[in-house]
């Protein structure tokens, strides 16, 4: 069976969950051989042999950490020109599908994004699903040159275990000039929230320009749910909650299981980060607001009386 | 410094944007189209780095006769000259080639390697974010994108880039390509004097053969991949509504409880 590459998403060795979804997607397509680049190995290769990882190429060098996406476009051209892989996945966030564009120039290969679904293709390859048009096409894609290579958004599949070897292989690569043209000079890690991640949560409650700046209310509610909290542009804009909450075209992508928007009128470019949600629910003062068209449950009333009477009742019922 | 933006025609978003029957590909005719509002501000970065010292900002766009309006609103922005790269052959072409006929367009039209090129962060049509790294790969260029701030100093250039993790401060040296997001900036309206002189603004039309691609390399035929099949979503329908009338709260939670999210 042949190899798919899955590019690791890790922070230190900490693999975050899309890469065992990623893994479990690799199983439908062929055998999985994980890709870890950077430090931590050995804290990842528990998660990476627990979700089915046969191989794991690792790189270790300073070179690719302190630079950008090239190098590890690089590391990745140079496995699949060695191993031939069925398929590349890559996790679909904004450096995945930088290094995912220069992998496809390099090997000349078919390129696929923000993928919701892939299986197997009738006459071998892959077969994509993708959501475009802020959420109003569902489209189906394969890839007809080279190696595909996909990026993949976190929350497209299931993690399902499966015992892996994750014997590992120290990969030797050189780092061209080229790839070392932009160094990262100086990196401030974000306060922790101490909430799921964004992408990842199954619950997101955000809030809007009609919070007037206090999203007290918001988080106590997601906080009840055990949920991310997200943001309008006009929110961010306004500095009331920090950019990297934004959901919507130039913000984040969401799809989680629920997702409650409180003072947010439901612009289209607000739509196009939250439109494939599977439950929506609005809280809004204007019953005339956009958003409403959405909902599967929506509250007409202020968010700062009708959140924290939820929020009670919520926790009343979890006990 | 001389820039070159590259800017895309798209389908509004506030219309209906659809796909054309026959072949699956975006259509861009049948609906209103203009300027992607993410390129406008990597035409004001542009604008204001040229304004600040001294250079020559040029716009470049792959696409149908109508693309020709995107220009136009960039010229009418400011910017200085303007290429329209278009052929029949180009039509159905994906990322992968968009890149490589924009690689040859942008070295075109500097001249050369240029020193700086910007692009939006994402098409609001394709919503990719794949060509600005692509671009950068064919023409060796070192690449930042999402850039939230950007100075230029010399021969080097600062970003600030607000990542998931951290937010982090990235120098490359110049020729570089920067993809600028919309924290960037403030995108300024065309003035009535800018849009007078756009009108005597040069705008220069190429084919594939004056840029030395070979139409087997792009359009439909050629893509990397295909699009099988688009089914629309069926619209969402709306749910149940209720008005506050003190309970709001309540019913909200039972809704969640009946939903088994609680
Ligand atoms: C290029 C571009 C990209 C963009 N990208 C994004 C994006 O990624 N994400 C995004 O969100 N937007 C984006 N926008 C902005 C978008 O067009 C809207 O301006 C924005 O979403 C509005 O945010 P809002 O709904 O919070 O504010 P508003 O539209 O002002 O709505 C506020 C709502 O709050 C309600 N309200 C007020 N007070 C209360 C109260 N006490 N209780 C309950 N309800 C109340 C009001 O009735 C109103 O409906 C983008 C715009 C552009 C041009
Ligand atoms: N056809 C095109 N003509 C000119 N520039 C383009 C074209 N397609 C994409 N771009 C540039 O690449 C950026 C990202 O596009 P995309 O990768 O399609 O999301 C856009 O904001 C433009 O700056």
């Amino acid at each position: 069976m042949s190899e798919v590459l899955v590019l690791v998403d890790h922070a230190n060795g900490t693999v975050r969950k899309t890469t065992a979804e990623l893994l479990t997607i690799a199983r439908r397509l062929g055998e999985p051989s994980a890709v870890f680049v950077g430090d931590g190995f050995d804290a990842a290769k528990e998660t990476l042999a627990k979700f089915g990882a046969e191989k794991v190429y690792r790189v270790e060098s300073a070179d690719v950490t302190d630079y950008l996406v090239a190098p590890q476009a690089e590391v990745l051209a140079q496995l699949v020109a060695d191993k031939s892989p069925a398929a590349v996945l890559i996790p679909s966030n904004s450096a995945g599908k930088e290094i995912a564009a220069r992998l496809a120039v390099k090997t000349d290969s078919g390129l696929i994004t923000d993928a919701v679904d892939v299986q197997a293709g009738e006459g071998g390859g892959v077969s994509t699903t993708q959501s475009v048009f802020a959420g109003s096409y569902t489209v189906k894609a394969s890839v007809t040159k080279g190696t595909p290579i996909v990026t993949v958004k976190p929350n497209s599949a299931a993690p399902e275990e499966a015992a892996g070897a994750a014997a590992d292989e120290v990969v030797d690569v050189t780092i061209s000039d080229a790839a070392k043209g932009a160094k990262i000079t100086e990196s401030k890690a974000k306060e922790a929230s101490g909430r799921p991640e964004l992408t990842e949560a199954a619950i997101v409650v955000s809030g809007g320009r009609g919070t007037g700046g206090d999203f007290g209310p918001v988080e106590a509610f997601a906080d009840s749910l055990g949920a991310a909290v997200g943001a309008s542009r006009a929110a961010v804009d306004a500095g009331w909650y920090p950019h990297t909450s934004q959901v919507g075209q130039t913000g984040k992508q969401v799809s989680p299981q629920l997702y409650v928007a409180a003072g947010i009128s439901g612009a289209i470019q607000h739509r196009a980060g939250m439109q494939t949600s599977k439950t929506i629910i609005a809280v809004n003062k204007d019953e005339e607001a956009p958003i409403f068209e959405l909902v599967d449950f929506g509250v007409v009333g202020d968010l700062f009386q009708v959140l924290p009477q939820a929020t009670e009742a919520v926790k009343a019922a979890k006990g | 410094m001389n820039i070159v933006v590259c800017v895309k025609y798209v389908p509004d978003a506030q219309s209906d944007r659809t796909f054309n029957e026959s072949d699956n590909t975006t259509d861009r005719v049948g609906v209103d189209g203009l300027l992607s509002e993410l390129d406008e501000y990597a035409v004001e970065e542009a604008l204001k780095l040229v304004e600040a010292g001294e250079g020559e900002v040029t716009v470049v766009t792959i696409g149908p006769d109508e693309a020709a309006d995107a220009l136009k609103k960039a010229l009418q922005m400011g910017a200085d000259k303007a290429v329209h790269v278009k052929d029949d052959a180009i039509h159905g072409s994906d990322a992968i080639a968009t890149s490589l006929v924009l690689a040859e367009a942008v070295k075109k039209a500097a001249g050369g390697t240029p020193e700086l090129v910007l692009t939006g962060m994402a098409s609001t049509d394709g919503t990719m974010s794949v060509v600005p790294a692509m671009l950068a790969e064919r023409l060796g260029l070192p690449q930042v994108t999402f850039a939230s701030e950007l100075t230029v100093d010399g021969q080097q250039v600062t970003i600030r880039r607000d990542g998931d993790a951290a937010s982090e401060t990235i120098v490359a040296t110049l020729p570089a390509l920067v993809s600028v997001t919309d924290q960037i900036n403030e995108p300024r309206y065309p003035s009535f004097k800018g849009i007078m002189a756009a009108k005597k603004k040069p705008v220069e039309e190429w084919s594939l053969a004056d840029l030395g691609v070979d139409a087997s390399q792009v359009g439909l035929d050629a893509a990397w991949t295909k699009v099988e099949s688009f089914t629309k979503r069926p619209p969402r329908e709306q749910g149940q509504i209720v008005t506050d009338e003190g309970d709001g709260g309540t019913k909200l939670a039972e809704f969640l409880t009946a939903q088994k999210f609680v």
